[in-house]
């Protein structure tokens, strides 16, 4: 014998389901268990993940990083305890919303940078030093961070960046002034340094 | 690899929704489901990545319908008030209420092994897990639940005979 499961369930499922998710993200910031709370936001360069941890923003990732993938691996490295939670990425939501309606040249949010290490860590720490509408090579970021022989480790650094627009690897180009890669590809780079220049 | 606690969520929430209302009833799913999901994501990162995520879930379900079950007989009878609804039960819109009455007044081993194997789909050796006892004692007690339910509710569509 099988009862329909339909027995059981309300046309009004997916609006209650929705607010007890809502509920549970409140709880689980209020109860110290909310390790990683993402949203994702529109943006003119497509769909962005922002996550935070308690420390403060943690990733934002491109469209082209696949989000699914990128929580998982927020799930294996920070911890597993992650949940839709908009409400934490208010403020980064709207510090990029101004970015990109041009009123605003410079973050001001709590980073946790607990995604990269050593001399990658090291060159995303100095990339807000490269101010808005502002360019740098690989080189020149070597030589900022006192290595101007690590070129391509600098390369390197600004390829893992795990907060990209927030620090702006986009700002760093090859040495002969050509975009150069991209972790949300070269299109979003071109976009994101038209968008300083018109300002 | 353990996914994304969200994804638990979004798999299991609905599921775990309609357990709730058969053990607790539609008044008192909400507070529960909130309950087995904070629970749960408290001890999420301990529990092994090849689990059965939905066993686990409504085991912590069951525990949690216990204790919304044992706070609502604690309450005191409000007085000077106006009465509540007639009944507690039924999922408002759904036009089953003849069913929730039924499943209501199935006793509460009965009414829970009905939940779990033909809401969440658990079979009866993880039944008896959560119930204590034998697999063969959930498998009876889910078919008597099944067979009181037929009596006073024949208006249920029972069709089909999984495991």
């Amino acid at each position: 014998m099988n009862m329909s499961l339909d027995h059981f369930s309300s046309p009004s499922d997916a609006d209650t389901l929705s607010r007890l998710r809502d509920r549970l993200g409140l709880a689980a910031e209020a109860g110290g268990l909310l390790d990683v709370a993402y949203t994702t936001i529109d943006s003119p360069v497509g769909p962005l993940l922002l996550a935070a941890t308690p420390k403060g923003l943690v990733r934002v990732a491109f469209d082209v990083e696949d989000h699914d993938r990128v929580l998982g691996i927020l799930s294996q490295r920070i911890s597993p305890r992650v949940l839709r939670a908009p409400r934490r990425l208010d403020a980064a939501a709207r510090e990029l919303d101004e970015y990109f309606g041009r009123q605003r040249r410079a973050f001001d949010l709590p980073l946790d940078l607990s995604l990269s290490t050593g001399f990658r860590q090291l060159v995303q720490r100095r990339l807000p030093e490269i101010g808005y509408g502002q360019t740098r090579s690989y080189g020149q970021v070597a030589e900022l961070v006192g290595n101007p022989r690590a070129v391509r480790a600098v390369g390197t650094a600004c390829a893992t960046n795990p907060l990209p627009l927030v620090v702006p690897c986009h700002r760093v180009l090859k040495a002969d002034g050509t975009p150069g890669g991209y972790v949300g590809g070269p299109d979003a780079k071109k976009a994101l340094l038209r968008l300083e220049a018109a300002a | 690899m353990k996914q994304p606690f969200e994804k638990v969520v979004e798999r299991h929430g609905g599921t775990v929704l309609r357990v709730c209302r058969v053990i607790v009833g539609a008044h008192d799913a909400e507070d529960a489901w909130s309950e087995t999901f904070l629970a749960a994501m408290r001890a999420y990162p301990d529990l092994p990545d090849d689990a059965n995520a939905e066993a686990w879930l409504v085991t912590i379900a069951h525990r949690k319908a216990i204790d919304v079950l044992r706070a609502r007989k604690r309450q005191p009878t409000p007085v000077g008030e106006l009465p509540e609804a007639p009944t507690a039960l039924g999922v408002p819109g759904a036009g089953d209420g003849d069913l929730w009455q039924a499943v209501a007044a199935l006793p509460e081993k009965q009414r829970q092994a009905v939940a779990y194997h033909y809401v969440a789909g658990l079979a009866y050796a993880e039944i008896a897990g959560i119930l204590g006892g034998t697999t063969d004692a959930a498998r009876r007690a889910a078919a008597d639940g099944i067979k009181n339910l037929r009596k006073n509710y024949p208006g249920a569509a029972m069709e089909g005979a999984p495991s």
